[in-house]
């Protein structure tokens, strides 16, 4: 009977209900799209580092930032003249100027196909001329270019060959030395990373040890599983700080709208709760019922924030997605539910309480 | 008619209201016996001390001093609980503007009553009771859809849905015209007369007064006339 009444007076206050669950709603929203923008994000970049087909990368670093133009080019045909070193390829990243997360790569077209396999093109080829650009498809969906288009980037007219799937070395392609040119790193050669295939992929654990050995510190080996196995949010610190500070904000914005909604339900049914009080309800009744409804306010707002962050994914992955890439993240619907449900059972605490404690006779007198 | 040993027994009942920094001595030691079976009525102008009877002998507020027997239980010495518990199975309130649940049905009404009671299923005969209100047409309807009296004859269903032992009313007929109160009040005797409820009704109209076996009468918080 108490979750007749329930359900009776949540269809009773429908609008405000649903505005409720709503904005609870956002706040799962908001947490979906978060974890899979950033899991997205990291699985693109994995995937495009994976797309390279090097076994071992070798960085100044030994974390997954990249800067541009800090390792001598000399250092290629170095690691080149190692044992079971089959090919090493140096790539140049410059970030473009005013657009968000999107990077102009720079490698050696001829040498980088016989890296990776080759670039997987939709249309056109890849470059051949010193200012030929290959773009992916993401950037040609977000930026609108088509092949044989003449693109201004760093200042350069470009004509664009081709453009490819995404998930090979990054959104922009362009030949190397044309790159270096361009950002002042021509003279003397400087690139960013060194992609290495082995001519035995299993001896990889043994050839980062060797390589790291024989560079004495100016630059640091990492297998490819290593390397990409740093694309995970556990892995990133600032990232998972960044995750957990909207998570409390999303708990605490949960709770006050909970708590002004049935803090708001609670005056406003002082005459009901005392008449259930005339009849004989006792305070965990009460207390039991106002948490019922709560609890449908989360699990409604769940369901609204899981189909909601649904169409934040389609309207960010429509409107930019080279700069943005966003995945669905079902694994946090529980955990996305159970924050939106800890928001709401804490919202009602204090308007439960209050309303247990309410004074029948004086509660019967409210107008 | 009453009969029998009393079912309400209150001797020197005091109780004082802290309002602000000031007490207020709502009653000044009431002695009243209520037999069983008897439908009274307690008359009184406002701030006699009626409503302050009624809310002690329902079990909603507690009693200062005095000794208050409901149907044999010690009311001084029950807890909030056990009020509670009291006021689920022992008494059944009928109140001037009804008191129904706005987001439920007439029947539901009803039920929540007996399901705050640990019950969930309708008493035996419960039915022929919906017949006399004659309300049994219209329990799907929610109280908006119901005219004042009808409304009044489901908060009757409902105080008597857990055949409580004492009936209280608070002034039933306020709110109501003159034949929609003629007919609660005539439920209330046949209810009385029928079945032996007990019955006491808080009035200021000496007309419905009428309808019970006694009246008592209430001034500044004592019994000044029986």
């Amino acid at each position: 009977m108490i979750n007749k009444l329930v359900i009776e007076n949540i269809k009773y206050r429908l609008v405000r209900t649903l505005l409720c669950a709503l904005v609870v709603g956002v706040q799962v929203m908001l947490i979906l799209t978060l974890i899979g923008l950033s899991r997205g994000m990291l699985e693109d970049n994995a995937n495009r580092a994976k797309g390279t087909g090097a076994d071992i990368f070798l960085k100044p670093g030994a974390t997954i930032s990249f800067s541009a133009g800090q390792i001598d080019a000399k250092f290629v045909q170095f690691v080149q003249k190692q044992p079971h070193v089959k090919l090493a390829v140096g790539g140049l990243i410059i970030p473009v100027p005013g657009e968000l997360l999107t990077a102009i790569n720079g490698v050696d077209i001829a040498q980088f196909t016989q890296l990776s396999g080759g670039f997987r093109l939709q249309k056109g080829q890849p470059p051949s001329e010193p200012n030929d650009l290959l773009v992916d498809e993401y950037y040609a969906q977000q930026h609108r270019v088509n092949v044989g288009q003449i693109y201004k980037l760093l200042n350069h007219d470009w004509r664009v060959t081709g453009i490819m799937d995404g998930g090979v070395l990054g959104r922009l392609v362009v030949p190397l030395k044309t790159l270096q040119e361009l950002t002042g790193n021509a003279t003397p050669s400087r690139i960013s990373q060194i992609f290495v295939k082995l001519d035995n992929p299993a001896a990889i654990d043994a050839e980062v040890k060797h390589l790291n050995s024989v560079l004495e510190g100016n630059l640091t080996a990492i297998s490819a599983p290593a390397f990409l196995s740093q694309f995970s949010i556990s892995n990133i610190p600032q990232l998972r700080s960044f995750i957990y500070v909207v998570v409390a904000l999303a708990v605490f914005v949960g709770f006050l709208v909970v708590f002004l909604s049935m803090y708001t339900a609670v005056v406003e049914r002082t005459r009901e709760l005392g008449i259930l009080k005339a009849l004989g309800a006792k305070p965990f009744t009460i207390i039991d019922m106002l948490v019922r409804e709560s609890i449908v306010l989360a699990v409604v707002g769940c369901i609204i924030g899981i189909i909601l962050s649904f169409g934040a994914k389609g309207l960010i992955m429509a409107i930019m997605p080279a700069s943005l890439q966003v995945v669905t993240v079902p694994d946090w619907w529980p955990i996305a539910g159970a924050i939106a449900l800890a928001g709401a059972l804490l919202g009602a605490i204090y308007p439960g309480l209050k309303a247990a404690r309410q004074d029948a006779i004086e509660a019967l007198s409210y107008e | 008619m009453s009969s029998g040993p009393a079912i309400i027994q209150v001797s020197k009942l005091y109780k004082t209201y802290r309002v602000g920094e000031v007490d207020v001595h709502a009653l000044r030691g009431v002695d009243l016996s209520v037999p069983r079976g008897e439908f009274l009525a307690v008359i009184g102008p406002s701030g006699s001390g009626k409503s302050t009877l009624f809310h002690i002998l329902g079990g909603l507020a507690p009693p200062t001093a005095g000794e208050v027997l409901v149907d044999g239980v010690d009311l001084r010495k029950l807890t909030e609980n056990e009020r509670t518990e009291l006021r689920q199975k022992k008494v059944g309130f009928i109140f001037q503007k009804y008191n129904l649940l706005a987001t439920l049905t007439a029947a539901d009404n009803i039920r929540i009553a007996r399901s705050l009671a640990g019950n969930e299923t309708e008493p035996p005969g419960f039915g022929e009771t919906l017949e006399l209100l004659g309300i049994h047409k219209r329990l799907h309807h929610k109280p908006r859809a119901l005219s004042g009296g009808e409304q009044q004859r489901v908060a009757i269903a409902r105080a008597l849905v857990n055949q409580p032992a004492i009936l209280l009313a608070d002034e039933p007929t306020g709110n109501l015209d003159t034949v929609n109160s003629d007919a609660v009040l005539k439920i209330l005797r046949d209810l009385n007369r029928q079945s032996g409820q007990t019955i006491l009704m808080i009035t200021h109209n000496p007309e419905a007064a009428a309808f019970a076996d006694r009246t008592v009468t209430m001034r500044d918080g004592q019994i000044i006339g029986v």
